[in-house]
């Protein structure tokens, strides 16, 4: 086990230094960065003072490793838009998009398996074949356009939600939280739901495939056999089998939802990261851009860590040693 | 470009005697699904109007001298001031006609979207075919950026490119081929694995035929059903991906408006109760991509050699 959690560990520090490397080359390599960190009336002199001070004179293999060496002390320089550490700027906004996040995640828990039950249990029935062709919809629908009909219909036709941002919030621990108020969770719903709404299909497919595959089980026959009721059949016996795929399904897709979270808060104007990132692209803020490519990725990179030896410990059929 | 989506638009031909071919037999196939036939006709029209918008549409949307900025933000319905149109799907803040910002926004949705996946087969293809034939490093190596990659969200990986390369349609499409390639390459690796331990490869390793003609004659071809596949989903993909992009404001420029950007205009003015700016663009998006997935749905069936008859 130590030495199979060695080796992921060592993977996943290869992989982290393979991004930092493409983000660096990418962001700093590509573009001049001269022309945008220093302004065009300068002088000769100053020019090239300044790109002494700021090492680009370099070559740039010893710019990288300054810049790796900044980053391993979370120095990931300063944003040029608000004259602040680029890393303290997106932590600042990460409880707003891990809160969206987590909403989605639940949410599509909360809708998804009951629903994808239904249609297992039941495949043949007129509701399932909704489900089904809707969870289709489900995946192939580009978020904000459903973002787009939500307001259309819960905030403009309806009024029942407000289309923008997080309500009221509570402080908790030094960040605010909206889900605490009854006016924060009403901002929430919609965003949480239009994020939510590829997982849920994920999810309904997930768990119909899982029930279809385990009802024709041996253990299910027989359990059926001993006359236990179906009740206790489906959420004892087959439920506890299907869960295993579902949840690791879900962790996996954490960070896409993390990822795709730009799309929803730009929509729905959320405070978070996603909306930072979207802003920053737009007036080449590369301090912030760098940040927060490195941070989603090694978030990443953790998520898949973590859901692998989560995997290795639940099912003891995955081998270790085989690796 | 169309070509792609296109694939199989010639449904049946009546006059010819009919004898049982495979691509007859294929067509009667997919036939059988309504929903797909339905599709397919409607993916047709779309690329018609597509490409027919410079003398269908009932306004030129980009020439400034037609758009009357008091005809800005009217109603679906609405006449145009001097009477001349009707703006049946209403007009957006310029005053330009929604219907024919509409077909427009399609052509640059359709060829920004099939391109693209277009340019991910031929580069994801050709990659998987050489990991295949190759084996080895070459295919652990091709196939180790594969598995990194679909390892990333789609999103992300676009965003990277885009924040490295900066706005324009071209770094548009490269981030699409860079979000997509890699699809293709672990499908058609996956078929050609299969194919190339056939006695056909074996008679042409035989014959000491070039091993260019062996990858694309003899390998390719056979590797084609499931590429079909993937690729009409793609194609949607692409076009939605796009759309996400250009909504966010960094895809194609305001000259050259893709439905993203339209449903993007039109977003501001939404929550003052003027849908039909994003609405109308909204729904031929919708339109477009659910009818390209009903399409690859069915050829999924169709050529699944698994389900054949």
């Amino acid at each position: 086990m130590s030495v199979y959690l060695l080796r992921r560990l060592i993977q996943a520090a290869g992989v982290v230094l393979a991004m930092s490397i493409i983000v660096f080359v990418g962001v700093f390599a590509i573009g001049d960065p001269v022309e945008i960190l220093i302004s065009p009336d300068a002088d000769q002199m100053e020019r090239e003072r300044a790109i002494a001070a700021l090492g680009l004179d370099l070559p740039l293999w010893q710019q990288y490793l300054i810049f790796l060496g900044k980053a391993v002390q979370g120095d990931l320089g300063r944003s040029f838009v608000f004259n602040e550490p680029a890393l303290e700027l997106i932590l600042q906004r990460m409880p707003a998009t891990l809160e969206l996040a987590f909403a989605a995640t639940f949410g599509a828990i909360l809708i998804g398996l009951p629903l994808g039950l239904y249609a297992g249990l039941k495949p043949n029935s007129l509701a399932s074949k909704g489900i089904m062709a809707g969870s289709i919809l489900g995946f192939s629908l580009p978020t904000f356009w459903v973002g787009l009909m939500l307001i259309m219909v819960f905030a403009v036709q309806l009024g029942w939600l407000p289309s923008t941002g997080r309500g009221e919030t509570v402080e908790i621990l030094g960040t605010r939280w909206s889900f605490l108020t009854w006016d924060g969770l009403t901002h929430l719903a919609m965003p949480a739901l239009n994020l939510a709404l590829f997982k849920i299909s994920l999810v309904i497919r997930l768990t119909r495939a899982g029930v279809r595959e385990t009802m024709l089980m041996d253990y299910v026959k027989f359990a059926r056999a001993k006359g236990l009721s179906p009740f206790r059949v489906t959420f004892v016996h087959v439920f506890k089998n299907i869960l295993i795929p579902v949840v690791t399904v879900t962790g996996l897709e954490f960070g896409s939802t993390i990822a795709f979270s730009v799309v929803t808060e730009s929509i729905f104007a959320w405070p978070g990261m996603g909306k930072l990132i979207i802003d920053s692209i737009n007036v080449l803020d590369r301090p912030v851009i760098v940040a927060y490519l490195m941070i989603v990725v090694l978030m990443f990179i953790t998520i898949n860590l973590v859901v692998d030896l989560m995997y290795s410990v639940l099912d003891p059929r995955v081998r270790l040693d085989s690796k | 470009m169309s070509a792609v989506v296109g694939q199989g638009a010639p449904i049946e031909d009546p006059a010819k005697v009919k004898v049982e071919t495979p691509f007859r037999r294929f067509c009667s196939e997919f036939a059988e699904s309504k929903l797909a036939l339905g599709g397919l006709i409607v993916i047709s029209i779309i690329i018609v109007v597509a490409i027919l918008a410079p003398f269908i549409s009932p306004q030129d949307p980009y020439d400034l001298a037609v758009l009357d900025i008091m005809d800005g933000r009217l109603e679906p319905g609405a006449q145009s001031g001097d009477g001349a149109i009707t703006y049946w799907l209403g007009t957006d803040d310029q005053g330009r006609d929604m219907l024919s910002g509409i077909m427009y926004g399609l052509r640059i949705s359709l060829t920004v979207g099939a391109g693209s996946a277009f340019i991910a087969c031929m580069v994801g293809a050709s990659l998987g075919l050489a990991a295949a034939y190759a084996g080895g490093k070459t295919d652990s190596i091709i196939m180790r950026i594969v598995d990194l990659q679909l390892s990333f969200p789609s999103i992300l990986v676009a965003l990277m490119i885009l924040a490295f390369l900066g706005k324009s349609v071209t770094n548009v499409v490269i981030a699409i081929v860079v979000v997509e390639w890699a699809y293709y390459a672990r499908t058609v690796r996956g078929t050609a694995l299969v194919e190339r331990r056939r006695e056909y490869i074996e008679a042409a390793e035989c014959l000491a035929l070039p091993r260019y003609r062996i990858l694309f004659r003899h390998l390719l071809p056979n590797c084609l059903p499931p590429l079909i596949v993937i690729g009409t989903m793609q194609v949607a993909r692409a076009i939605a991906l796009e759309a996400t992009l250009s909504f966010l404001g960094l895809g194609v420029p305001i000259t050259e408006p893709s439905l993203g950007l339209l449903i993007a205009n039109g977003y501001e003015y939404m929550l003052s109760g003027k849908y039909w700016i994003s609405f109308y663009p909204g729904i031929a998006l919708l339109v477009t991509i659910v009818a390209i997935n009903l399409v690859g749905d069915q050829l999924r069936d169709v050529l699944n050699p698994r389900l054949q008859k």
